[in-house]
Parts: C-alpha cells; sequence; structure tokens
C-alpha cells in the first residue's frame, strides 16, 4: 500500500512554456528507459525476491513513482496554456490531436509505453543486473536530455533525477552481491 | 491555476524536502546496510525532524499528507491543497 504526500520530490517552477522540449522530456515519462518503465520494473520483480531485496526495489520503485511525478509536471508546465499558433510551430500538432494538452506515456518518438520496456525473470542475479543496466540507461538519457536542452529551469530538477540514477545503480550493485542473502 | 505561496511557506516547504530528501537517501542507503547503526542514528533524527516539520507545516498552510490531515476544522483542507504540479513547490 501507499501513502501520497501532495509535494513533488524536488520542485518544478518552469515559467516558459515550450512544447517542442516537451515532446523530448515526455521520454523520461513513457518512454523505453523512462520511469514509468523504472517504476514498474522493480515493483514487478520484488516479488519473487529475497525479502532483503524486496524491500530495496520496494523503496526505489516507490522513489521512481515520484520521479514520474516530476517529468510529468515538467512536461505539463511545459504545455500549458499554448495557442493553437504555438502548438503547430513547435509541431506538437500530432500529439495534441490525439491527447490534447493531457499527460500520456509514450517516447520521445511517438512510441506508445509497453511493459516489453522492461523484464522481470523470477532470477535474483539476472533481475538486478538488468536493474543496475536500467539506471545507467536513465542517466545516459538525462545526458542526452542536458546537451539538448540548456534552459536552467528544465536542467536542474533534470540534473537532480539523473544524480539518482547514479545513487540507485550504487545500490543495485550492493544487492547484486554474490550473497546478497546476508546484507551488512 | 497558480497557486502564490508567500516566502514562508516556500521555505518551510522548501526544509521539508530537504530533509525529507536525507530520509529518503538513508532508507535506501540502509537497505543494503540495514547493520549500520551510524546510519539508523542519522536516519531517525531526520524522520523525527521531518514528521514535526510536516506537522508545523500543516497547522499553518494545510496537511501535505493525510497523516498529518486536521480533522477538527469545518472545512476538508486536504482537498483544498493545490496540486504539486502546479508550480506551488
Amino acid at each position: 500500500m501507499w501513502n501520497y504526500e501532495k509535494r513533488l520530490q524536488y520542485p518544478v517552477k518552469i515559467t516558459q512554456p515550450n512544447a517542442k522540449l516537451a515532446q523530448v522530456i515526455i521520454s523520461q515519462f513513457g518512454g523505453p528507459d523512462g520511469e514509468l518503465a523504472a517504476s514498474m520494473r522493480y515493483l514487478s520483480q520484488r516479488y519473487t525476491m529475497p525479502f532483503n531485496v524486496a524491500g530495496l526495489l520496494t523503496d526505489i520503485g516507490t522513489e521512481e513513482l515520484a520521479h514520474m511525478e516530476m517529468i510529468s509536471a515538467i512536461v505539463y508546465q511545459l504545455t500549458k496554456d499554448l495557442s493553437m499558433d504555438e502548438i503547430e510551430s513547435y509541431g506538437f500538432d500530432k500529439y495534441y490531436v490525439d491527447h490534447t494538452l493531457a499527460l500520456w506515456p509514450q517516447s520521445a518518438g511517438g512510441v506508445p509505453f509497453n511493459s516489453c520496456f522492461f523484464q522481470s525473470k523470477g532470477d535474483a542475479i539476472t533481475d538486478l543486473t538488468e536493474d543496475m543496466a536500467a539506471e545507467q540507461k536513465a542517466r545516459s538519457t538525462y545526458d542526452n536530455i542536458l546537451r539538448l536542452i540548456h534552459d536552467q529551469e528544465i536542467c536542474d530538477p533534470i540534473r537532480f533525477l539523473r544524480a539518482r540514477e547514479i545513487v540507485h545503480f550504487q545500490r543495485f550493485g550492493e544487492a547484486n552481491r554474490e550473497d546478497c542473502s546476508e546484507l551488512v | 491555476m497558480n497557486f502564490k505561496m508567500n516566502t514562508e511557506q516556500e521555505n518551510m516547504l522548501h526544509d521539508i524536502s530537504v530533509v525529507d530528501f536525507v530520509t529518503v537517501e538513508m532508507a535506501e542507503y540502509l537497505d543494503t546496510h540495514p547493520m549500520d547503526r551510524e546510519a539508523m542514528e542519522y536516519f531517525n533524527h531526520y524522520m523525527r525532524m521531518k514528521n514535526q516539520m510536516m506537522r508545523d507545516y500543516a497547522n499553518k498552510y494545510g496537511p501535505l499528507s493525510l497523516s498529518v490531515a486536521d480533522n477538527s476544522c469545518k472545512e476538508w483542507k486536504w482537498a483544498l491543497q493545490p496540486m504539486p504540479w502546479e508550480g506551488g513547490c
């Protein structure tokens, strides 16, 4: 079960809407290495994990939900109150026709969210190794976003999310030791 | 719809984010280091601090979680809180 706190894990305050940038960042909502896939990966895998690893997957999977909310807030604020002229000039018309200005999980290329983005294999070594790779793939995606976007209002929360990928990689590495049943 | 906050409210929310971040980071660390007593004391210290800050914020500006929602008022303040993606925090 979960509890909700009505606040973002890290502040998102974007004053300049830009639907072109939103179409890039939405990949970290519903794309192959996005936060929705991350959260569903860990929260699906945990049931068949050793109980101490299941606890780590629960806590990180929960934090990923908070990251999904931050990414969603960025996309929402970048597309809020757009005029029809802006929607067309930013190339946002193809998204707009299906979803108006609502949030829908897809990649930057328009591919819908799919659970084939992640695996849940029932083998602790296999799943934890995938989890470590997933954190690096998400970190690479944030690096790419930071090469494409230079607006500080956007880059600040993106840098926070990038740093969390590195910490989670470290935690999964600790859990993926040979004897992960005896964590100390 | 934008919800304007005064500086004190923004500062309190900022401080809650900082202290909460410590508890998230320490919880994940402790998940792989469950015998680290120094880390546990660190976690306990910041979790107590966060709980107090959540109560103080709720008393002034309304609850950020149901666990600090005051049910002695005439109105259901939880529902009247702005959603966080509106730029308030």
